[in-house]
């Protein structure tokens, strides 16, 4: 992997402070901690990025998507440095790198048809083409993701189901032709059976257009099902990180084993085993100091509270930040992304 | 078995709009046996959550019960007058909502809220009795007493389910009806949530309905499935025998686009969509996206019929299997 990446977080930090009203102390929250990911163009990366929430999979986002930027660290877009991209060159960037939000319903101003939010980036990016250009790229990119354009044109949002109205937002996305597509957990406020057609057609796009995704998602099973490779996080710092086959298969990390353990299995016959799950992260981003899962880890040792683990390299295809498996080398966080991460 | 603690026969609520009624559910017949774990799935709009909230008679206008049964141990809750059934709801047929985050009053403490739902069943009791009842019941969801003396905002999402769980059982009821109470959560939390709730019904003895669209949660939850479509339950049955043998085809479909660790990169949604309940076609109202629709399903409307012990569908593809 020689070439530049698309997009690159390195090292990126992301504290936010919340000033003191009267009589309370103002407090800081270390939403993403260290963490570094690499998408690459050729071949286009597709990478889940998961956790629960408050994992900071959010915020580290939108500092790829150039929304926020980091309290440390850098975001590189093509080997630039993302402060440095500005004016034209913004929009480009802006035009390459499309998101997609997890609400179909807020995305859309009520008022208007379901046209205006397609006819609307198509005339801020090229304003040259005519009215019967823009109609053929809606009708191409609706195409794309499986609606029928005499159900979707014409109606407004209420009138579409969300599933509709998230893939009319994947349609969006694809019309500009990006480069890559960042998907903020695109199906969660989906039913389940229409979850399907829309990761289908994100993979459609992938797979047709060359175009990389970065996943964001607490479904493992969907990040299982979509990406190539899968980077964990636990209250803002990546966990475990590697091809998602043996993250998902044969988790290492004591935290992702819990998440794995917990999906619910769509089979009867394999129920949750009775394990006590430990109490829940809200409430505990305070401990500064060591392994940010050592006050609900059942294995925890004396090191994991005082400091916290680098990711050790236990394989050729994955990283695991934990103390268990220490015997294994140590790797820079800033090197992870491009050991693993588009493979 | 013994006699059911509920039966439902014939349910329907339609929701009076200008355009006409949509029929949001249509002859919905079950039985829940004591003890027993019922999880009720549908899509959104499917009439799943107004089924449930019918037995509780709390359909608001313009939605109206317009007719059918709700036996409670044989009595019928909807002969009861509004006084009668407000004794009835948590006392003995209680509801854990769906959003426990906006179920909850923002500037009342957790403790108050069950003093609340206790007074207004029970005057008798000394503030010595509540606050020793109140003690044992978040104690018994998995949360420490001090939360009793917090407000709803200083709980996380996981810890305010479990408030409203405790609230759900704080009258000891029969029938406990969970609509969607892990859909906001984590994983970790949901099950948690999940493992604390089957823990309390088998306490309490009580029979519980899980509604949700999650499949995955029902095949770790319950005992029995009924499944929904456009308003009406399609199949019902052990839930080991619906997700072994689907045997109507929008139960099969299902089960086949639910993603799973098994195999990767296979997506199969069902084609088409789910009709309008206002204009409803005549016939199977999943005829049109049905792969095994047969010659007169466009016009006769398919009853839920048993075609195996214990295992109720509304497709005439099994009819014969009956025999």
């Amino acid at each position: 992997m020689n070439a530049t990446p698309l997009l690159e977080a390195r090292n990126v930090t992301k504290v936010f402070a919340s000033r003191g009203t009267i009589g309370a102390r103002g407090t800081t929250t270390v939403a993403v901690n260290q963490a570094s990911l690499a998408i690459h163009a050729t071949p286009p990366s597709i990478v889940a990025i998961a956790g629960e929430s408050g994992s900071g999979k959010t915020t580290l986002s939108r500092l790829l998507l150039g929304l926020i930027s980091p309290t440390s660290g850098e975001v590189f877009y093509r080997g630039r440095p993302m402060e440095a991209i500005k004016g034209a060159e913004r929009m480009a960037f802006r035009r390459d790198v499309q998101a997609i939000f997890q609400d179909p319903f807020e995305v859309y101003n009520p008022f208007y048809r379901v046209d205006h939010a397609l006819e609307v980036p198509i005339r801020r990016f090229e304003p040259h083409k005519s009215a019967a250009e823009r109609r053929a790229l809606i009708e191409q990119a609706l195409d794309v993701v499986g609606l029928r354009v005499d159900e979707t044109l014409g109606r407004y949002p209420h009138q579409l189901s969300g599933g509709q109205r998230q893939r009319v937002m994947v349609a969006r996305a694809l019309m500009l032709n990006p480069s890559i597509i960042v998907a903020d957990e695109p199906v969660s406020m989906v039913d389940a059976s229409l979850r399907a057609s829309i990761l289908e057609s994100l993979l459609n796009a992938h797979d047709q257009r060359d175009i990389a995704i970065i996943y964001i998602t607490h479904d493992l099973t969907t990040a299982y099902q979509v990406c190539t490779s899968i980077l964990m996080m636990y209250s803002g710092a990546m966990v475990e990180v590697g091809s998602v086959e043996p993250v998902i298969k044969d988790p290492l990390h004591p935290y992702t084993q819990l998440l794995v353990g917990s999906i619910p299995l769509p089979d009867p016959t394999r129920r949750w085993a009775a394990v006590q799950a430990s109490s829940s992260a809200a409430g505990q981003h305070s401990t500064t100091q060591g392994c940010p899962y050592a006050p609900r880890c059942p294995q925890v040792m004396d090191i994991c509270r005082t400091e916290a683990p680098p990711l050790y390299a236990v394989s050729a295809n994955r990283a695991v930040a934990c103390y268990l498996y220490r015997g294994a080398p140590a790797v820079a966080t800033e090197d992870v992304s491009a050991l693993y991460i588009g493979a | 078995m013994s006699a059911p603690v509920l039966q439902v026969r014939n349910l329907c609520v339609h929701y009076e709009t200008d355009a006409g009624p949509v029929k949001a559910a249509e002859n919905v017949t079950f039985d829940l046996a004591r003890s027993e774990r019922m999880g009720l799935v549908g899509e959104s709009g499917s009439g799943k959550s107004t089924t449930v909230l019918a037995l509780l008679r709390m359909v608001t206008p313009p939605g109206r019960i317009r007719g059918g049964q709700v036996l409670l141990d044989g009595a019928d809750l909807m002969a009861l007058s509004p006084e009668q059934m407000r004794r009835m709801r948590g006392s003995a047929i209680s509801l854990i909502p769906q959003a426990a985050m906006n179920s909850l009053n923002p500037v009342m403490r957790v403790r108050d809220h069950f003093y609340d739902t206790i007074l207004a069943h029970d005057r008798t009791m000394s503030r010595a009795q509540l606050a020793a009842h109140t003690g044992e019941l978040v104690e018994a969801v998995g949360l420490r007493p001090n939360v009793l003396r917090m407000y709803p905002h200083e709980l996380s999402g996981g810890m305010k389910q479990r408030v409203c769980i405790a609230m759900g059982i704080c009258l000891r009821p029969k029938v406990i009806i969970a609509d969607e109470p892990t859909s906001a959560l984590d994983v970790v939390v949901q099950r948690q949530v999940m493992e604390t709730l089957g823990r309390i019904q088998r306490q309490l003895e009580a029979s519980i309905i899980l509604v949700g669209h999650d499949m995955g949660l029902m095949a770790q939850f319950v005992d029995k499935i009924g499944i929904m479509y456009a308003g009406r339950l399609v199949e019902l049955g052990p839930v080991t025998e619906v997700f072994g043998l689907p045997l109507h085809p929008y139960t099969r479909l299902l089960i086949n686009t639910l993603p799973s660790l098994d195999a990767k990169a296979v997506f199969k949604g069902i084609p088409g969509q789910t009709p309008s309940l206002l204009n409803a076609p005549a016939g199977c109202a999943f005829h049109e996206r049905c792969p095994d629709a047969v010659g007169d399903c466009w016009k006769a409307q398919h009853v839920l019929t048993e075609v195996l012990p214990g295992r109720w569908v509304a497709c005439p593809c099994h009819a014969g299997a009956a025999a």
